[in-house]
């Protein structure tokens, strides 16, 4: 596989929301290279909104994005997707679509329009399939298969596009635990055997500190602590962050911070996204 | 490593090449019996034998003159209209996307009765102005229904509409024009497929061949875009762009059919319609639509010459009554499911 060192992907200056309402503001940011950083927050805190920046879904309405230090505006697409790739919230796959046909479209910015379609293709789709455990899957219609098949299927896509960054909004959202863990465990391997940096926006406190090397916490548009979970997750910014009354000590298990809301410790109904 | 992608998709490759070749099987019979048929009747035989340059003089000129281009026209725009059906259809995700039902057929048929009976224009001037007219609807709907959610049905009742509205505005040109204009008009806006000559094939023809590095662009992107703006954008396909190149193609396509054969009707929805369970697996089957297209529109012409004997209809009533009946088949089955 691939090994050459992930690109560094950080924002300067960062703006971005719509126009009109600005989300974020001013952020400077840089994801470290080669590690799982998960990003948490209170709903419309911005970090879905950054993540879409970064991914260059939507583009900054002030400062920048850079690539290693390149503003990622100057960067054709197509190139910017060979090494950046996104699994957003709600992807859709056509009625009828196979699983082997989804995940082969990942392959899309590696291919010029005019050129066919090669045997690396072919290897760097199989391989894709059978790290996510999805080859047997191949002709089975994506619309068929249970949430926890369908994320691994759509992870498979992302990594038959062969991105250096793979950036993640809420992958583990309608998925019972041990799928979110099984997804989590995937995303991890990933990152232990090919040194891909890995960016995950996830709702699930406990989770996103088990399994992040660095953890970002988001509120109002502003990072609010950027580091690794045991040095940044107190309790204090739990309460800063998410208006929550909580007791956070270690996990029994893995001794990263686990958080453990105090009963009628939420102090304010968050808003709805 | 099995390879296991390369099976799956050396099965969705063999599965488009039957269809494919069964298509263009259709296509050949098609045309064979086309050229061969009429009041002076050839056999398919000879039919042959005159396209190889064989034929006695008599037969040339039925074949090469009257018949041929016919023939070509035929297909040439049932190829346009599949297409340009299976752009839409794909782009909007909605079955019910085509250039009739969303109106662009219809700004292209007001431009171009404005063109024939107040400007007195033909020719290219013609298909020119039937391009701007179905442009400016096109332009409208995209203003109009941007809001892509609803998979497209925003956007198709706004077609309608426009639809309507053309159909207003053209009966208004048609009732203030001189008799012997409008009854021209009205052939042409039947869709007419009737004493085409030559240059007007090779006029279309050329407008083809312009549109087809956009149509295999689309091809290729719209799969892509198909699965939301986010993830195309992860690939690197920026969906705004794919939406205006696919919609100027589909309108280029449309308007110079129209523009030459009038506003054949629901070619361009069934096309695409029956390509796609024919491919299976999600495909966008443009290639196919196009192929189908051609053998319906070809197919409907030869029931328009001769179904009733003696008198021969303009095309554009067999597609129409055709279509009508796939689309009730359509609406019946399909429960409004998207793509």
């Amino acid at each position: 596989m691939t090994s050459s060192p992930a690109p560094r992907l950080s924002t300067r200056s960062l703006a971005a929301g719509y126009p009109g309402r600005r989300v974020i503001e001013d952020l400077d940011l840089d994801i470290a290279p080669g590690r799982i950083t998960m990003i948490i927050g209170a709903n419309a805190c911005g970090k879905s909104t950054l993540l879409s920046v970064l991914a260059r879904v939507n583009s900054p309405l002030g400062g920048r994005v850079e690539l290693d230090g390149v503003d990622v505006a100057t960067i054709p697409r197509r190139r910017f997707a060979q090494s950046v790739g996104l699994l957003p919230q709600h992807p859709t796959a056509p009625d009828g679509l196979t699983v082997g046909e989804l995940v082969s479209r990942g392959r899309h910015p590696h291919r010029g329009v005019f050129q066919r379609w090669s045997a690396d293709d072919s290897a760097r789709v199989d391989d894709a399939m059978t790290r996510t455990g999805v080859a047997n899957l191949a002709d089975r219609p994506v619309g068929d298969l249970s949430g926890g098949q369908r994320q691994r299927v759509w992870i498979a896509m992302a990594l038959a596009q062969e991105p250096r960054i793979l950036l993640l909004d809420e992958p583990t959202t309608f998925l019972d635990l041990s799928h979110q863990i099984e997804v989590l465990d995937l995303l991890r391997t990933l990152n232990r055997t090919d040194g891909t940096t890995i960016v995950v926006v996830l709702h699930e406190l406990n989770l996103a500190a088990r399994y992040a090397d660095d953890l970002i916490v988001m509120s109002g548009g502003r990072v609010l602590v950027h580091g690794a979970p045991s040095d940044v997750l107190t309790s204090d910014v739990v309460a800063d962050a998410f208006d929550l009354d909580a007791l956070v000590m270690p996990d029994p298990l893995t001794s990263t911070p686990l958080v453990i809301p105090r009963p009628g410790g939420a102090h304010v109904a968050t808003d709805e996204a | 490593m099995t390879g296991r992608i390369v099976e799956t998709r050396a099965r969705v490759r063999r599965r488009r090449a039957i269809v494919v070749a069964a298509v263009l099987l259709a296509v050949l019979l098609v045309g064979t019996v086309s050229l061969s048929v009429g009041d002076y009747a050839i056999s398919p035989v000879d039919v042959w034998r005159t396209l190889w340059g064989a034929g006695d003089r008599a037969q040339s000129y039925v074949v090469f003159q009257v018949r041929a281009p016919r023939l070509a026209m035929a297909l040439l725009a049932g190829a346009a209209l599949g297409a340009a059906g299976a752009l839409l259809q794909s782009l909007l995700g909605n079955p019910l996307a085509s250039p009739d039902l969303l109106g662009i057929s219809g700004g292209s048929g007001v431009a171009a009765v404005f063109a024939i009976l107040v400007l007195g224009l033909g020719g290219p001037a013609l298909a020119a102005a039937a391009f701007a007219g179905g442009l400016a609807v096109a332009a409208f709907l995209l203003l109009a229904g941007h809001h892509r959610s609803d998979g497209g049905y925003r956007l198709i009742l706004a077609g309608v509409g426009v639809a309507f509205l053309c159909t207003a505005l053209t009966s208004f040109l048609m009732v203030r024009a001189q008799v012997e204009l409008a009854q021209g008009a009205l052939v042409w806006l039947t869709g007419s497929l009737a004493s085409t000559p030559w240059w007007n094939v090779l006029t279309v023809l050329i407008a083809i061949l312009l549109a087809l590095p956009a149509v295999i662009a689309c091809a290729r992107w719209l799969p892509i875009t198909q699965m939301g703006a986010p993830t195309a954008a992860s690939l690197g396909v920026r969906s705004s762009t794919v939406k205006i190149v696919a919609v100027v193609t589909a309108v280029l396509l449309t308007a110079v059919t129209c523009a030459f054969v009038g506003p054949i009707s629901f070619v361009a929805l069934c096309a695409p319609a029956i390509a796609r369970p024919l491919l299976g697996h999600g495909a966008i089957g443009v290639g196919t639509s196009a192929a189908l297209g051609a053998a319906i529109l070809a197919g409907a012409d030869l029931v328009a010459q001769f179904a009733i004997p003696g008198y021969s209809m303009p095309v554009g009533v067999v597609t129409g009554a055709l279509g009508a009946i796939f689309l009730l088949w359509l609406l019946a089955t399909s429960k409004g499911r998207q793509l």
